[in-house]
């Protein structure tokens, strides 16, 4: 014990972003989560992601957690407050308690085809946060060929956080799926990217 | 594909199960017999594909019980062979029977637990009571943080388990689904590094073809009671071997582990003792506390058997009052695992503090930040006490 422990105790209270994945069970909720997750590693950073540990059940709404941060953190809980929330599935808004433990200040990244009136007033979020939205079910639809907005969601995310770089998001993504697959998704991930509309 | 990582590179993200897995790439056994049960499957699972691929040279027995899986180790462990085996839960408390025949054989055979609490009801999440119920068993026992520790401490529980002074089975937790379904950078060994750390076995007595060799005898009153302290002092030999072992890691790894690790003890007043990936949670409320200009600290035990009683008194002798967190359970009992343990080790000690039980996460349930904080307020409150304090149920639904 005379020497310094384990890595992973250095500094246990370093800033940490929590963020938490909507959507639901077989909409890649855990990849997408564990993707964020590969392309913060991919700079070095500290990360823990993970889904919420309930029943997996195609359909039902489920979350997923990616904790980064550029400091070693020790913390195990799930995502009680998050930083941020991305939404992968429309049909969630207005049906479950998304905003449920969002900090003030936080931010929300919807994947939503209406208008961010819309969003916002069907959404049901009281505190100050910042709402940014875009179509990516229509993305997902037009560049992979089926409405599986995971990844899609991912370009959404780094356009409006910048928590990892989108070189990192594609090449993570690339690596997960080889070949055309994963072509067609970082494609859709730079649409995304390009398309999410903040307020 | 799932390919296995073998060479050293910068973190990867890896599960703890994916962690394990790769881990046992790496060490390559001679032998892995092993039956698939949540949250161990995706050890199983990427180790089998290892196998296919041709990564490993390792014989892979599929079972058809975890009974069957720790009989095949143990059949395979008497050869001389490197074996290693993972399970949870029901597969370990199936495996229960043949855990003593292995320990008395003295097979050092390697078995990652994906602690899980028992049925029933039935229940797939995080539990530690899986393998505290194993502590009679012979088996060397060591819990696990996160994804590194519990990949460092498969080449861990080979080097000790292996050791001729031990030579004893050694199983090693993850908190299921905390620590197996979750992902965390990971740095990776190469087989480079196992050549140096860990050595071919080399076993005195093997049963090999052209050298008989009696083994799983019979031994009544006569004898029996020898050979069962012959266990109970390898265990103490066991107390020698795992300091070197882990001091060795540390200098060939960077990565440094004790028995118990303490975290901010330094001038503690009242400390938090828990086991496995509780640890890490609670490391992070004690520099919260701290902030506030709390003098607290927490200590990790790291290895539950042989239990580091002499490493638990020395860190406590200046510590007012003690949390233990148990995410295990025992029934009628003066309290669960870590905290009965902890407190008959220090009763006989003049400077001991007053310790308080909590148990919590039962059933994967999780631990919040507040949780651990309530327990910390909870300790400080019934410091003092001459009253017997009753065990905490903390999160319980009123």
């Amino acid at each position: 014990m005379k020497k310094k422990k384990h890595l992973e105790c250095e500094k246990p209270l370093a800033e940490i972003t929590d963020i938490r994945f909507h959507g639901r069970g077989g909409q890649g909720v855990v990849t997408a989560s564990r993707i964020a997750a590969e392309a913060a590693l991919m700079e070095d950073k500290y990360v823990h992601a993970f889904p919420a540990f309930g029943p997996e059940r195609a359909g039902a709404p489920i979350e997923g957690f990616t904790r980064i941060s550029s400091e070693a953190f020790t913390i195990k809980t799930e995502i009680h407050y998050p930083d941020i929330i991305v939404i992968l599935d429309p049909t969630l808004i207005g049906t479950v308690d998304l905003g449920k433990g969002l900090k003030d200040g936080g931010i929300v990244i919807a994947n939503f085809a209406g208008s961010m009136d819309e969003l916002k007033s069907k959404i049901g979020i009281a505190k100050k946060v910042s709402f940014y939205k875009v179509d990516a079910t229509k993305i997902a639809t037009e560049e992979l060929g089926r409405p599986i907005t995971n990844t899609v969601m991912l370009g959404a995310l780094v356009k409006v956080t910048a928590i990892v770089e989108l070189d990192n998001i594609c090449k993570a993504t690339a690596e997960r799926f080889p070949g055309v697959v994963g072509e067609k998704n970082v494609k859709a991930i730079k649409r995304a990217y390009e398309e999410v509309m903040s307020e | 594909m799932t390919k296995a990582v073998t060479s050293k590179a910068k973190r990867i993200g890896m599960t703890g199960d994916e962690a394990v897995a790769n881990a046992a790439a790496v060490i390559n056994p001679d032998v892995v017999a092993a039956y698939p049960i949540t949250p161990q499957t995706i050890i199983v699972e990427h180790f089998s594909e290892f196998v296919n691929n041709g990564e490993v040279d390792t014989e892979f027995v599929c079972v058809e019980s975890e009974h069957s899986a720790m009989s095949a180790c143990v059949g395979a462990s008497v050869t001389g062979a490197r074996v290693f085996t993972a399970s949870a839960s029901q597969g370990v408390a199936l495996m229960y029977e043949i855990l003593f025949i292995a320990a008395a054989s003295r097979l050092p055979i390697v078995m990652a637990v994906a602690n899980r609490a028992l049925s029933g009801p039935i229940n797939i999440h995080g539990e530690l009571t899986d393998q505290t119920v194993c502590r009679d068993t012979g088996w060397i026992s060591m819990f696990s943080e996160s994804a590194q520790e519990a990949y460092d401490n498969t080449f861990l529980a080979f080097k000790i388990g292996e050791h001729p002074d031990v030579s004893l089975p050694v199983m090693f937790g993850l908190d299921g689904f905390i620590l197996t379904h979750a992902l965390e950078g990971v740095s990776p060994l190469d087989r480079k590094f196992v050549k140096d750390f860990l050595p071919e076995r080399q076993m005195k007595y093997p049963t090999i073809p052209g050298n008989p060799v009696s083994s799983g005898l019979l031994a009544l009153p006569d004898y029996y009671m020898e050979v069962k302290y012959q266990q109970e002092l390898a265990m103490e030999a066991a107390r020698k071997v795992i300091p070197k072992a882990f001091e060795e890691f540390g200098e060939k790894t960077g990565r440094y582990y004790g028995m118990i690790e303490e975290y901010q003890m330094e001038d503690a007043k009242t400390a938090l003792v828990t086991m496995g990936a509780l640890s890490g949670t609670t490391k992070f409320v004690v520099d919260k506390l701290r902030k506030n200009g709390e003098k607290v600290g927490m200590i990790k035990v790291k290895t539950y058997r042989p239990f580091p009683g002499t490493e638990l008194a020395k860190a406590l002798k200046d510590v007012e009052a003690v949390g233990v967190i148990d995410r295990d359970l025992t029934f009628g009992a003066p309290g669960p695992a870590l905290y009965s343990d902890l407190k008959t080790t220090l009763y006989n000690y003049k400077n001991r503090p007053q310790i308080f039980g909590f148990i919590a996460g039962i059933g994967g349930r999780d631990v919040l930040v507040e949780d651990f904080e309530h327990i910390y307020k909870q300790v400080l409150n019934l410091k003092g006490t001459e009253k017997p304090v009753p065990i905490e149920w903390v999160g319980l639904r009123k």
